[in-house]
């Protein structure tokens, strides 16, 4: 009998499933790969066969058009479509099942049964509420391989019913100008949008070229996000008074000297440490995140109760060290290839 | 406390000065007595609390909190007061009945360094984050969110509409959390009385010459001398008598000259620049050394013997503001040239002398006498309106000042770099700026020009430690610093350019001298740069 768990191995470009000789997440080409949601850094191009959920499916093809014919006229990708809840068997004998993570739409926590081991990755997820996705499910595993993001005792997302507020009231404050709000395009952006209307704005709300694709996708699945029209369609005196969203790599480029002063916000968990709002010359920060604050990482190990954590990406020293003080055995993954999102 | 705390978050996360203004001003109209003195006390740096430092802070943490997670968290926020108020663990309750500013000034003026951690802690349970972050602020005393005291000072003088300088004249006999100064200005009663007390009067001021040409039966002129400006103030009766030295901008530096303080036995306000005593350098009237023997003595809080026998402080005297008692402000230049010539005789001559006038035929012949001049003490000329009262600050038409070498301005430090090599570990490449119009109205830095070169060792580390203790905002290996150094910076050049925000650029900038004692709001405009393009 092999060892226990030696199915499963981190490799630094993904977490392999050897008897299926599948990557989860990888971040280099593969032939067969399970991918826990849409995110650039989670979910590269060009692998031969791709399992996620529809929603992930969709956004990867919007970004990456792998359905495209390649030169010789073929369509080389398969994409396996898998829904919540539902599980797929793989070869070598290993089931695969994909659980809500609450961090974006279509994003998912992947269980991975086999021998009567069980194991899962998170992927990226969060424990909020978030009106464009079903939330996070806790299911029992032996080991528990997750993120850590915002894995350090000072990160606390305030409640976004607060952080939504402020905006608001910035807005009605200045209403010659426009808030320009800097949200990761995917998750984020429509986060942001659908809490602004749960909030009871009902304005016609204004993007960056670069959003659309991604609102539209979401509006298909079925997240109504109100009137929304493009910021290049409109004069200057059309946008004061609104709210303008954007990538935030637009935050500071030249296409923000169309809009009427704007004040620069962005929404992000980052945004909690002032020194990184100032960085990003940022005078509304917005502490809204899709990921897991301290308090979430740490309840999500004590809910789940997995016989061991290893840590994909994020600030992994401290979360190892909050494992030690509990006697919970933890191992950090040298994995290649996440990035800290604007998340 | 929420208001303070909410006028801190709005501070560090506006950049224009304009805005700043608008902000503090808001705040001091609004905010009642006495929080919003001490709000004012603190953004000008006017709070001392002995018992509260950065260690403190660290330990009550690592009482609170796992170290290891302290240590992880600290290095990664970079900044311990904002550190300690996001992993300050609240208790259950929500905060309640947080503090005033004048609880938290008074509980912390209270604390010994005992008493302190403790303390510390109870404050900070009645608080929210952004709460804890203002209160840990106030109680280290470096706030770092990018306001001078001048920037707090105009807001002040903004806020009430009354005149930067008057309030300046009256800081200075007032403690925190001023109340005499809320009253004159926000309720309309008399102004401080100030007639006993040492205070400081703040400067007359030059604008360069540029391409003006005056008469010289209008202007008087005399040298500039190569120092410090200070101001020497003598007040009180008998036991309350004291002498005081101001610098520029208004800095108590009396510790760091005593021998001056003896020198000065009669109610009086003098003007003068404060030189050494050398041997090396005979100068026109003698006796001066370089301005590098006397960069060794500033900064100091105490002197050595040897430094008060080697290098000797003395007074070469310009005006005169007050004398035995007798406001003299308004007098015309010439009549208080005439009493300053007469007061010096009655000063002792081993540390007061007085400047000499140039005397000239016309300007042309004025202009010969300057290129001629040699003595290395000398910094140009100042060329003065004979009826010109002494008006504080910068007013056209007034003083003129006309620079030996043209290609000297003064820039204030904004950004900082590591340098490399022998330098790596040293912040040695320095970006400045000069203003675009006048900083006291919300004018902006711009940066002109970069230098790495010009200063010694000695100076790279006082530099270095400045940029340390300054930062308000990094950006990767650069660091943003507090707009308060100034750098003379000398180039061989200066070219409009397109490519940089201040529409110009020089050529060979070279630190050429570090002027700790100069306030930055007095640093030049782009407007005498752009008066020395020459494409
Ligand atoms: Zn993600
Ligand atoms: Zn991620």
């Amino acid at each position: 009998m092999a060892a226990p768990f030696s199915w499963i191995k981190p490799e630094p470009h993904g977490i392999h499933v050897v008897p299926a000789d599948s990557w989860v997440d990888p971040s280099i080409a593969v032939g067969h790969a399970l991918v826990t949601h849409g995110h650039a850094d989670h979910a590269r191009g060009g692998h031969g066969e791709t399992v996620a959920t529809p929603e992930t499916l969709a956004i990867m093809e919007l970004r990456y058009r792998t359905g495209a014919e390649d030169d010789a006229g073929e369509i080389p990708h398969k994409a396996v479509p898998v829904q919540y809840g539902e599980t797929i068997r793989l070869r070598g004998g290993v089931d695969a099942t994909y659980i809500p993570a609450g961090h974006v739409l279509g994003g998912a926590q992947i269980l991975l049964e086999h021998a009567g081991e069980k194991v899962i990755v998170t992927g990226d997820f969060k424990r909020r509420a978030d009106p464009t996705c079903p939330p996070f499910v806790v299911t029992p595993c032996d080991i528990l391989i997750t993120e850590a993001t915002f894995g350090l005792p000072i990160f606390t997302h305030p409640p976004i019913e607060g952080e939504i507020a402020k905006l608001l009231k910035r807005l009605e404050d200045e209403p010659d100008r426009c808030v320009l709000v800097g949200a990761y395009a995917l998750g984020k952006a429509q986060r942001v949008i659908a809490e602004l209307r749960r909030a009871g704005h009902h304005a016609p709300i204004y993007l960056h070229g670069a959003m659309e694709k991604m609102c539209r996708l979401y509006e298909d699945h079925g997240v109504s996000l109100g009137e929304l029209r493009l910021v290049a369609d409109h004069s200057k005196d059309d946008l004061r008074g609104h709210i303008v969203v954007c990538p935030p790599g637009a935050l500071n480029d030249r296409w923000s000297r169309r809009l009427p002063e704007p004040i620069t916000a962005m929404a992000s968990g980052w945004m909690r440490v002032r020194q990184r709002a100032r960085q990003r010359n940022v005078e509304l920060p917005l502490i809204i995140s899709d990921h897991a604050d301290w308090e979430e990482l740490t309840r999500t190990v004590e809910e789940v109760n997995p016989h061991e954590s290893w840590i994909t990406h994020g600030r992994e020293e401290a979360l190892l060290r909050w494992h030690q003080l509990h006697q919970r055995r933890a191992r950090a993954l040298a994995m290649v290839g996440y990035e800290d999102e604007d998340d | 406390m929420e208001e303070f705390a909410a006028l801190i978050d709005a501070l560090v996360y506006t950049r224009s000065r304009n805005a700043k203004l608008a902000i503090i001003a808001e705040y001091l109209r609004y905010t009642p007595d006495p929080d919003r003195g001490w709000a004012l006390a603190a953004l000008s740096d006017g709070l001392d609390f002995p018992a509260v430092k950065s260690s403190t802070i660290r330990n009550l943490l690592k009482e609170r909190v796992d170290p290891v997670l302290w240590t992880l968290s600290r290095d990664f926020v970079g900044d311990t007061a904002e550190c300690a108020s996001l992993l300050w663990p609240a208790p259950l309750e929500a905060a309640a009945n947080p503090p005033s500013v004048a609880d938290a000034v008074d509980a912390l003026s209270k604390m010994t360094r005992k008493t302190a951690i403790q303390e510390l802690g109870g404050l900070l349970d009645r608080l929210d984050p952004s709460g804890r972050y203002a209160l840990l602020k106030l109680a280290t005393g470096a706030m770092r969110i990018g306001v001078s005291a001048r920037l707090a000072k105009t807001a002040f003088a903004q806020a009430f509409d009354v005149s930067v300088d008057e309030v300046e004249e009256y800081w200075h006999g007032l403690a925190p959390p001023y109340p005499e100064l809320f009253d004159w200005a926000a309720k309309g009663e008399a102004p401080p009385d100030t007639e006993n007390l040492p205070l400081f009067r703040p400067f007359m001021l030059a604008h360069p010459l540029e391409e003006t040409v005056v008469s010289m039966e209008d202007y008087a002129a005399e040298w500039k001398w190569d120092g410090i400006r200070v101001q020497l103030v003598h007040a009180g009766d008998g036991e309350e008598a004291e002498t005081r030295v101001y610098s520029r901008s208004g800095d108590d530096i009396s510790a760091t000259f005593p021998e001056m303080l003896d020198a000065l036995q009669i109610k009086a306000v003098l003007d003068g620049e404060l030189l050494v005593r050398g041997t090396h350098q005979g100068g026109e009237t003698g006796g001066a050394a370089s301005f590098n023997a006397l960069q060794q003595r500033l900064g100091r809080k105490t002197v050595s013997k040897k430094m008060l026998t080697e290098s000797p402080a003395f007074v070469r005297l310009y005006d005169v503001l007050q004398w035995r008692g007798e406001d003299l402000r308004t007098l015309p230049w010439s009549e208080r040239r005439a009493r300053l010539e007469q007061a010096v005789t009655e000063l002792p001559d081993s540390h007061f002398d007085i400047s000499r006038i140039v005397k000239a035929e016309s300007f042309d012949a004025l202009a010969e006498i300057r290129e001629s001049a040699r003595d290395d003490a000398i910094e140009g000329l100042m060329l003065k309106r004979r009826d010109s009262p002494y008006i504080a600050g910068r007013k056209t038409g007034l003083w003129y000042k006309w620079k030996r070498d043209p290609l000297l301005v003064d820039c204030v430090l904004m950004y900082a770099q590591r340098g490399s090599g022998k330098r790596s570990s040293f912040f040695s490449d320095y970006t400045f700026g000069c203003w675009d119009g006048n900083p006291d109205t919300g004018a902006e830095l711009l940066p002109v020009g970069k230098a790495y070169s010009g200063f010694t060792d000695e100076e790279l580390k006082k530099i270095d430690r400045h940029v340390r203790q300054n930062t308000i905002n990094r950006f990767g290996p650069v660091r943003e610093t507090e707009k308060e150094l100034v750098f003379e910076v000398a180039f061989d050049s200066v070219h409009s350019s397109k490519r940089h925000k201040s529409g110009l650029a020089m050529r060979f900038p070279r630190i050429h001298r570090i002027r700790w004692d100069k306030p930055a709001h007095e640093a030049d405009r782009i407007e005498t740069l752009q008066a020395l393009i020459r494409d």
